[in-house]
């Protein structure tokens, strides 16, 4: 049994997350700070909500800072849990947790803006949550901006929404992606179970 | 490849029931909701959308329920809408377990609901629901289309197609995008329920309108439908209700279908 913990920012629906976790097995709690001790083999940051408020919320409520919480364990950051990662985003004016290099982007507007839907991933290098998932499968998007990471080398898959947009990438214990797995059918469910892999370890 | 058109299965719900009406009135049992949610997830449904046509608030409540046990079997999107007037109706959704909101008589009479709910839950989570009818008697100030030789424009109505508004639906549905939609369910009240395809005219005028995505409802009878509005106008999504519940064509023959004609789908 694989026990990880969700961190909500209050802003919506981690239901679905918190479902697709339990149905492969995991345990999963739901904490709103990081003051207790961290006794989890993996965190998740959920994909719904607005990058200031969300942001906010991780930094603002804690005696301890997200990042000494975190430590080594593994943490999958979906859509804006992703964008999170990096050091600044257009859509607010906080700051990032910088723990990847590089900033989040508004989507131009040439393009249907939220990209939402269903598109293909093309796989870029090998990793950890694409084990098992087939070059061309399809996951579900809806997001309205996208991560411009200082070097492409972490990014392991991409979209092509008319523009190519990042869909997953790997930063040491950071783990992201730009679409939703716990709402990407049975090719979502392989990488949320990849992910728990990744925190047996 | 690219972003694939989505086929969005409808499940219209009355007192826990999936019903099924004719031009939104006289209505049918279709099936449990929680029965077909999971067989239109597992078939490949790209999505689904949840309408409460409960009648009353007592009766409503027993949604929040439904809604928990639907978004625990199925593993794609999920639109929940019906009876939405407030932040809090919307939050009770959210919370458990739709992705998104699908808002129509709520949004018209408080419109300020739609931002509100952007800033706090982002815009993905928005769904403005119009239903559009013809209106014949043109006056000032509305988006004029022509057909047969006669003049008309697209009323918004409310209350499930009971009342009109006096709104056009085209500048409806720009308001409701600036104000913080991220999406728009468009449903035609004339072809509601007539398996006679989708209003192409309606479709094709929000559309070209927004920048949004926009899910064509209403009127669709056959798999053919749908490849003419994917064809005729850049609509997002088609939603569909009778075609799937009473298994004239599985959700698979339906993309299977699409396919053959070239439209992109997820399969």
């Amino acid at each position: 049994m694989v026990n990880v913990a969700i961190f909500d920012y209050g802003a919506g629906n981690i239901f679905s997350l918190k479902n697709s976790l339990e149905r492969v097995g995991a345990t999963v709690d739901v904490i709103t700070d990081f003051d207790k001790p961290n006794e989890y083999s993996g965190i998740l940051l959920p994909g719904v909500g607005n990058f200031d408020p969300a942001m906010n919320s991780i930094r603002d409520f804690s005696k301890t800072q997200f990042l000494d919480y975190v430590g080594n364990t593994p943490v999958l950051g979906i859509c804006l849990g992703m964008e999170m990662f990096f050091e600044k985003s257009q859509e607010g004016q906080e700051k990032g947790l910088g723990v990847i290099n590089g900033e989040v982007i508004i989507l131009p507007n040439s393009m249907k803006v939220p990209h939402m839907g269903w598109n293909d991933l093309e796989i870029k290098k090998p990793g950890k949550i694409l084990e098992g998932v087939d070059d061309g499968s399809w996951v579900y998007f809806v997001h309205s901006y996208r991560v411009k990471p200082t070097s492409d080398d972490i990014i392991t898959a991409e979209s092509n929404y008319g523009i190519k947009v990042p869909a997953v990438v790997e930063h040491e214990n950071f783990f992201g992606t730009q679409f939703h797995p716990e709402k990407s059918s049975t090719v979502g469910k392989i990488m949320i179970k990849n992910f728990l892999d990744v925190c047996k370890r | 490849m690219t972003l694939t058109k989505r086929i969005i299965p409808c499940l219209d719900v009355k007192n826990g029931r999936v019903v099924k009406g004719l031009n939104f009135e006289s209505i049918k049992d279709a099936g449990d909701p929680v029965e077909l949610a999971t067989k239109y997830s597992n078939e490949g449904a790209d999505e689904l959308v949840f309408l409460d046509i409960t009648a009353s608030d007592e009766q409503r409540a027993t949604i929040k329920d439904l809604v928990r046990k639907v978004a625990s079997v199925i593993d794609i999107p999920f639109t929940v809408g019906g009876g939405v007037k407030s932040l809090d109706d919307a939050r009770n959704i959210l919370l458990n377990g739709a992705d998104k909101v699908g808002i129509n008589t709520g949004a018209i009479k408080n419109p300020k609901v739609i931002t509100e709910l952007m800033e706090l839950f982002g815009r993905q989570c928005v769904v403005i629901a119009i239903d559009a009818k013809k209106n014949y008697d043109v006056k000032e100030n509305v988006t004029v289309f022509y057909e047969n030789g006669k003049k008309f424009w697209f009323e918004v109505f409310i209350y499930g197609g009971k009342e009109g508004t006096g709104l056009d639906a085209v500048i409806w549905s720009k308001k409701a995008e600036q104000m913080g939609a991220g999406e728009i369910l468009l449903t035609s009240i004339d072809k509601d329920g007539t398996k006679d395809g989708y209003d192409i005219t309606l479709t094709k005028a929000i559309v070209d309108t927004l920048s949004i995505p926009v899910i064509a409802s209403g009127g669709c009878g056959k798999p053919d439908d749908m490849v003419e509005i994917f064809e005729k106008s850049n609509v997002d999504a088609a939603l569909a209700a009778s075609i799937f519940h009473y298994e004239t064509h599985g959700v698979i023959g339906v993309k299977t279908f699409l396919k053959d004609k070239k439209i992109p789908v997820r399969l």
